[in-house]
């Protein structure tokens, strides 16, 4: 029960990477591949009916661990309180960005903000990127079970340990790298004309850059959390995962080789899911690392809700999955085929 | 109480009270948009479906400032309220998730479509997205209040030895009666909302003299929605949600009307200030027995007073909580008289004509909102100084490692947005208000 309760966590946390990430990819590219307001519309257009319902994955995913391992989710939440509020109002900044520019067809109030959009855009992977490596590298938990630690103490990654040091510091330009490029696939999916030739020509750099900083983070991660590797031999579920991202990387070059940017896209898609599912393989059953004592670490198996609230769960949410499936089909379906900018005044 | 515990109680008020204002409006009007759209299939007039694009735009916009803000109450659990958190989120975390699932989703899907596809889906289809709208919204408010009735009234739970909360009964705890009560009175809530914005721009629009068939209309369809929420949010929700505090909080029954001494012909007070200091009422203006009857439905039966319960489980803020109770009950009567008013001169038309009763109408709009405000003051503050009613208190529930600097900086950081954002929203609906029916 725990162990798929941590899978289902890690699921739904990996699909919102992969859905949310490619609007913040969108976001982080567009002042540079959508250069006239039609440009812009058009890119909005391709993310405007999805990025809401993409949003939805990430609280999806925080009802999930609140659910399941409610320990970890107060920890974690506290610990990390001014960067949670960072990650709060940049989404804030991204959602109205959206939401509020085209309804005025003035040119400094969209230049405005086009501006939010590409900034908020911008900083979510980071800090997105810094999280996932604060998971790894492990937070001083003591035996409170809780702590609560500054933004910064030195770039060093032992103690006092901050948000923000060299390690994660590169995992947040990792994922930054990576949901560009995964955004700049979407758009080359989604667009015709100079959008989608600019996509295509920044698609390849890009995924130059993100191979090249995947090899260092895979060479830091071993410095930085040496247990991380021991668990390779036992972990069947890793070594899948690490197929997964190879075979999307693979695919996303012969996505680009090609000239077929939703193969391409798919490939990606396969890259960020197969970089969780090894991590995820790899660390269970430790949700938060304890860079105190191990003992004081919070897993899956100490830090659970007990069995009867997550066999609940798991019966109505094995129910609602599907149909929340069917609603992304149904949308991906009805918006098939390429965007055109919507018209003055209608939609985005 | 320390300043740790305050700003978080603080912060957390705050920005549930600023979310809530978007909810409201969106639950309400939601109900119209239904009702709009469902009449111009009946009755194939297409100034129904003006009103419905209308009154969508409109949604969109106060949906999306009502996004953004809900999101940062679900962090807050977390962030905030860690050992509440780490207590009770094994039970709460059922609904919140489903809330995500089942509601939010469904919610997220729709909105496009029903903003854009109108020309794509046909009439019917396009209804019937309305209508799934209208279910995920209000499906939202069902789980965000169950989990609410779970804080005000614990049940299908069990108490773990380290005082953790586990669940052991689902069902129980889903369809708590406390919740389905509570369920029934945001809703009447939310449709007076709904409703008076509506009538108001009905209002606005004919003592202008422009849009006349769509003033008309929103008049109409306002005023009696709003006339029919009004008093459904007096009787039979209010009144059961009275009785209910009174059987499961008789502690805060005291407190919601400043009353400390226990007694039978319990008195309801029209007017009066609390004086915590004295323990007494001042200008008490009162209607004896009139609070034993709301409450046990005599009006002899005695309803205790604060001095009956031991001190440590006095609410913490007593004229606030009294006040809120007051202003909610007293705009929800003046609502229904208005609207009571409105709807007997909509006979003949006569209202289009009471140049007076239509500018109350108008400028009656901001009043809901603060009547649903606080209504969810009495609420809250009445649950203290419990977060988990009678198990877990709010003082042993927060972060107790993120300290009252960090907090204050949240709060003045959401101060900052919440004003630039409520200010964007109110600039963009005016716009719309303005350009009126057809839109740009
Ligand atoms: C337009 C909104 C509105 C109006 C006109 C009223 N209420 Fe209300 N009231 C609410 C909106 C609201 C609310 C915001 O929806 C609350 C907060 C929590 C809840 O269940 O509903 C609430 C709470 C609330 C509570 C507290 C429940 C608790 O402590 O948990 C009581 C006792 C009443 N109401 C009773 C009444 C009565 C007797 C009314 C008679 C006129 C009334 N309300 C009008
Ligand atoms: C939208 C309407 C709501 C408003 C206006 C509101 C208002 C408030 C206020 C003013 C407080 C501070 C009370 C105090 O500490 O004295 C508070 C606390 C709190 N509320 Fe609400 N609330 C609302 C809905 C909810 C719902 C639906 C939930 C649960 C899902 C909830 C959960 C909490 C929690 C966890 C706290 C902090 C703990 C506590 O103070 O007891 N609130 N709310
Ligand atoms: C204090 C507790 C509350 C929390 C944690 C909360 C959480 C949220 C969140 C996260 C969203 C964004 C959903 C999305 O992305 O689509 C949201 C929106 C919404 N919330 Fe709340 N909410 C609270 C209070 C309430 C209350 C009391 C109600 C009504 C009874 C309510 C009703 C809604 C509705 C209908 C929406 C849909 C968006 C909209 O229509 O504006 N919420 N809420």
């Amino acid at each position: 029960m725990e162990m798929l309760w941590f899978w289902m966590v890690s699921v739904v946390v990996a699909l919102y990477a992969v859905m949310d990430g490619f609007d913040f990819g969108a976001g982080a590219l567009h002042l540079f591949v959508a250069r006239t307001d039609t440009e812009r519309r058009e890119v909005l257009g391709a993310i405007g009916p999805l990025w809401d319902g993409n949003e939805v994955w990430l609280l999806a995913g925080g009802g999930l661990l609140f659910l399941g391992f409610p320990r970890v989710l107060a920890a974690g939440f506290s610990g990390f309180y001014l960067a949670m509020f960072m990650v709060i109002w940049t989404l804030i900044l991204r959602g109205i960005s959206i939401e509020f520019r085209s309804h005025v067809s003035d040119r400094l109030w969209r230049a405005f903000w086009d501006g939010g959009f590409a900034l908020s855009s911008t900083l979510m992977p980071v800090l997105l990127g810094a999280a996932l490596g604060n998971v790894v590298r492990g937070v001083p938990l003591d035996g409170s079970g809780f702590f609560n630690i500054p933004l910064f103490t030195h770039w060093g990654v032992g103690n006092p340990v901050g948000i923000l040091d060299w390690y994660t510091l590169l995992t947040g330009l990792l994922v930054l790298a990576t949901l560009t490029a995964h955004g700049a696939l979407f758009l080359a999916w989604k667009t015709t004309g100079a959008v989608h030739r600019r996509c295509l020509a920044a698609a390849r750099p890009l995924w130059a850059v993100v191979a090249v900083i995947a090899l260092l983070a895979t060479f830091a991660t071993a410095r930085v959390n040496p247990d991380v590797y021991a668990r390779l031999p036992h972990a069947p579920l890793a070594w899948a995962g690490m197929a997964l991202f190879l075979a999307g990387l693979g695919t996303v070059a012969a996505g680009l080789w090609k000239g077929r940017p939703l193969l391409a896209f798919l490939g990606s898609g396969a890259f960020i899911v197969g970089i969780l599912a090894a991590t995820a393989a790899c660390v269970w059953p430790v949700m938060l690392r304890s860079t105190i004592d191990p003992a004081f670490s919070l897993s899956a198996l100490n830090a659970n809700a007990g069995s009867y609230g997550m066999r609940s769960g798991l019966v109505w949410w094995a129910l609602a999955f599907p149909v929340v499936i069917a609603y992304f089909a149904m949308l991906f379906r009805i918006h098939r085929g390429k965007v055109r900018a919507a018209g003055d005044g209608e939609g985005y | 109480m320390d300043g740790l515990l305050f700003w978080h109680r603080f912060q957390f008020g705050f920005t549930a009270t600023f979310h809530y204002l978007f909810p409201q409006l969106t639950m309400g009007l939601a109900l119209m948009i239904v009702i709009f759209k469902g009449l111009a299939l009946a009755r194939g007039e297409e100034r129904y479906n003006e009103a419905a694009r209308f009154w969508i735009r409109i949604f969109g916009l106060t949906f999306g400032v009502g996004v953004v803000t809900g999101i940062p109450l679900e962090f807050q659990f977390g962030t905030n309220w860690a050992r509440f958190s780490r207590d009770a989120g094994g039970v709460i975390g059922q609904t919140l998730a489903m809330e995500g699932m089942f509601a939010f989703f469904l919610e997220s899907t729709f909105l496009g479509l029903l903003v854009w596809g109108e020309r794509r889906l046909g009439p019917k289809l396009h209804a019937a997205t309305a209508l799934a709208l209208f279910l995920g919204s209000w499906l939202s408010g069902f789980f965000i209040v169950a989990t609410n009735a779970f804080m005000q009234h614990p049940v299908g739970h069990r108490v773990l030895a380290d005082g953790s909360l586990q669940l052991v009964d689902f069902w129980a705890f889903l369809m708590n009666p406390w919740g389905l009560v509570q369920y029934a009175h945001t809703m009447t809530g939310a449709v007076v909302t709904g409703s008076f914005v509506v009538a108001a721009v009905g209002a606005f629009w004919t003592l202008q003299g422009v849009h006349a068939a769509q003033a008309r209309l929103y008049l109409k369809a306002g005023v009696i929605a709003g006339f029919l929420g009004a008093c459904a949010a007096a009787f039979p929700t209010g009144d059961l949600n009275g009785k209910q505090v009174a059987r499961h909080q008789p502690v805060a029954l005291a407190a919601m009307e400043g009353r400390w001494k226990s007694g039978r012909y319990a008195e309801v007070n029209l007017i009066g200030q609390p004086d915590v200091a004295r323990q007494r009422l001042d200008n008490p203006v009162r209607l004896p027995g009139v609070l034993s009857f709301i409450a046990y439905g005599s009006f002899s039966s005695d309803v205790k007073g604060l001095e009956d319960f031991p001190k440590d489980t006095w609410p913490t803020e007593l004229e606030l909580l009294y006040y809120g109770f007051h202003i909610m009950v007293g705009l929800g009567t003046l609502f229904i008289g208005l609207m009571g008013l409105g709807a007997l001169l909509l006979r003949g038309g006569r209202l289009e004509r009471a140049r007076p009763l239509l500018w109350c109408i108008m400028l009656a709009f901001p009043f809901p909102f603060i009547a649903n405000s606080a209504g969810w003051m009495v609420a809250e503050l009445g649950r203290q100084p419990w977060t988990v009613f009678g198990l877990l208190r709010t003082s042993a529930g927060t972060s107790a490692l993120v300290h009252p600097g960090q907090t204050v900086f949240t709060i003045l950081g959401f101060a900052g947005l919440y004003l630039v954002l409520g200010l964007l929203y109110l600039f963009l609906v005016s716009r719309e208000v303005a350009h009126g029916p057809k839109g740009h």
